[in-house]
């Protein structure tokens, strides 16, 4: 008796599990689609502040390609184009802050100039740290147009360390991971040009954006 | 409207209310209130979540047994938060940006499973549904005044980004109240949840105590 009392709870159990796995197998159904697509939305919005529009006509993310950074990362190079060829490059790079990475999207054109930065995730305390935003102050502005030689590779650091980029009143930590991260972005443009410029390397699959 | 109602709509926003009686759902209540907007946004999602999982307890009652009551619990209310997580995805991103990070937290909030147990699983259809509103609604309500003051004291502004969370029609909404450098950061970090929470459990108790009730100790207890 007792054991089929256990059925009977078992029974009841895989009955409610089935029931909603079915409900959210169709909700999923129904919103997967405009899911993707408010996904990508995002990822071209955030691509349009680091690669202006001015400079290609194709679709960045249909000519992207997939490739691993210098911390062993898979990364993604959106490539902007205009007359068959590369004009500007967008990639995610990485930065350690005061509490956790911070993941912030790099656009720079042909010669490796900066076109712009934005941060796109980070964990850092509001009101100190949180002023690499856009929303928050123009601090992340000031790399436009820099470049590697521009300024020496040894200036690439805050003014604490001896470079020439202004630290926050509070917040030493996060900028100098912002630094650094552009750096090493920049850095990265340089030794992988040949294969970022390379319009036959094979493209990156389609792949949903988070 | 029957006495019955009544009680459950005023125990769910003053008597027994969620946040500020029973002190559950601790961990939205605190995560969640740095400004105005992100409370009431987690609050409503909440309420949303409660009065679907309620409703749905309460329907299938006699058909969960005592036994494996809890794991059921815990399923429709985790179907419940997936399903209004892709919903928000899909159809209402903007807000979804805002509180999207937030919305898998309500499983973990022991608010809806303690309402579940202690009333639905008892209760007719549609006392059940008004009990998971009017909890849900008064956990919103403690949430959005959380928020409020340590927005307000952290950093000088109420109800910001509001018209992001409910339409562009409520862009009045929105106040500056001080400049943001005068703010005390530590009213949007973690202890400022901590602190502003117990005074308003306090400010209640008091208010209470005026009117000459008895306290009602915390814990998950049904005033039904």
């Amino acid at each position: 008796m007792k054991q089929q009392r256990m059925l009977i709870h078992g029974v009841i159990l895989g009955v409610f599990c089935l029931g909603f796995a079915l409900i959210l197998a169709v909700t999923d159904r129904f919103t997967v689609k405009d899911i993707a697509a408010r996904a990508l939305e995002d990822r071209l919005n955030s691509l349009s502040q680091v690669i202006p529009d001015s400079i290609h006509n194709n679709n960045l993310v249909a000519d992207a390609i997939a490739m691993k950074d210098g911390q062993g990362n898979e990364i993604t190079v959106y490539r902007a184009t205009r007359e068959g060829k590369v004009t500007g490059l967008a990639y995610e790079i990485f930065g350690s802050g005061y509490a956790g990475k911070m993941k912030l999207m790099l656009g720079v054109d042909a010669e490796g100039k900066v076109l712009g930065v934005r941060v796109l995730a980070h964990k850092e305390t509001p009101g100190l740290g949180d002023k690499i935003e856009t929303k928050k102050g123009d601090w992340i502005l000031r790399f436009n147009d820099l470049s590697l030689g521009n300024p020496p590779v040894e200036k690439w650091k805050v003014k604490k360390d001896g470079g020439q980029f202004d630290q926050f009143a509070g917040a030493t930590i996060t900028p100098r991971g912002v630094v650094r991260a552009i750096r090493e972005g920049l850095e990265f443009f340089a030794a992988n040009k040949a294969q970022m410029m390379d319009l036959a390397a094979p493209k990156a699959p389609m792949k949903e954006a988070h | 409207m029957t006495t019955q109602y009544k009680t459950i709509v005023k125990d769910g926003l003053w008597d027994n209310n969620g946040v500020l009686a029973m002190l559950l759902g601790m961990c939205p209540a605190m995560a969640m209130t740095t400004s105005a907007t992100n409370g009431l946004g987690m609050g409503l999602a909440t309420a949303a979540v409660m009065a679907a999982s309620s409703l749905l307890v309460s329907t299938f009652r006699s058909r969960i047994t005592q036994e494996v009551r809890i794991p059921v619990y815990i399923l429709i209310v985790a179907a419940m938060v997936t399903l209004v997580d892709l919903c928000m995805n899909a159809w209402m991103h903007e807000l979804y940006k805002v509180l999207g990070l937030f919305i898998p937290l309500i499983v973990s909030n022991c608010l809806p499973l303690a309402r579940l147990e202690a009333f639905a699983a008892k209760e007719p259809v549609l006392p059940s549904l008004m009990d998971g509103m009017f909890m849900g609604l008064g956990f919103t309500v403690a949430l959005t005044i959380i928020g409020a003051v340590r927005e307000i004291t952290g950093a000088g502004t109420l109800f910001a980004d509001a018209s992001l969370l409910l339409g562009p029609a409520f862009k009045f909404m929105e106040m500056q109240l001080m400049s943001p450098d005068k703010g005390v950061l530590m009213m949007i970090l973690p202890p400022g949840g901590f602190l502003v929470t117990g005074l308003l459990v306090v400010v209640k108790r008091m208010i209470d105590v005026r009117a000459g009730k008895a306290i009602q100790m915390g814990g998950a207890h049904s005033a039904a």
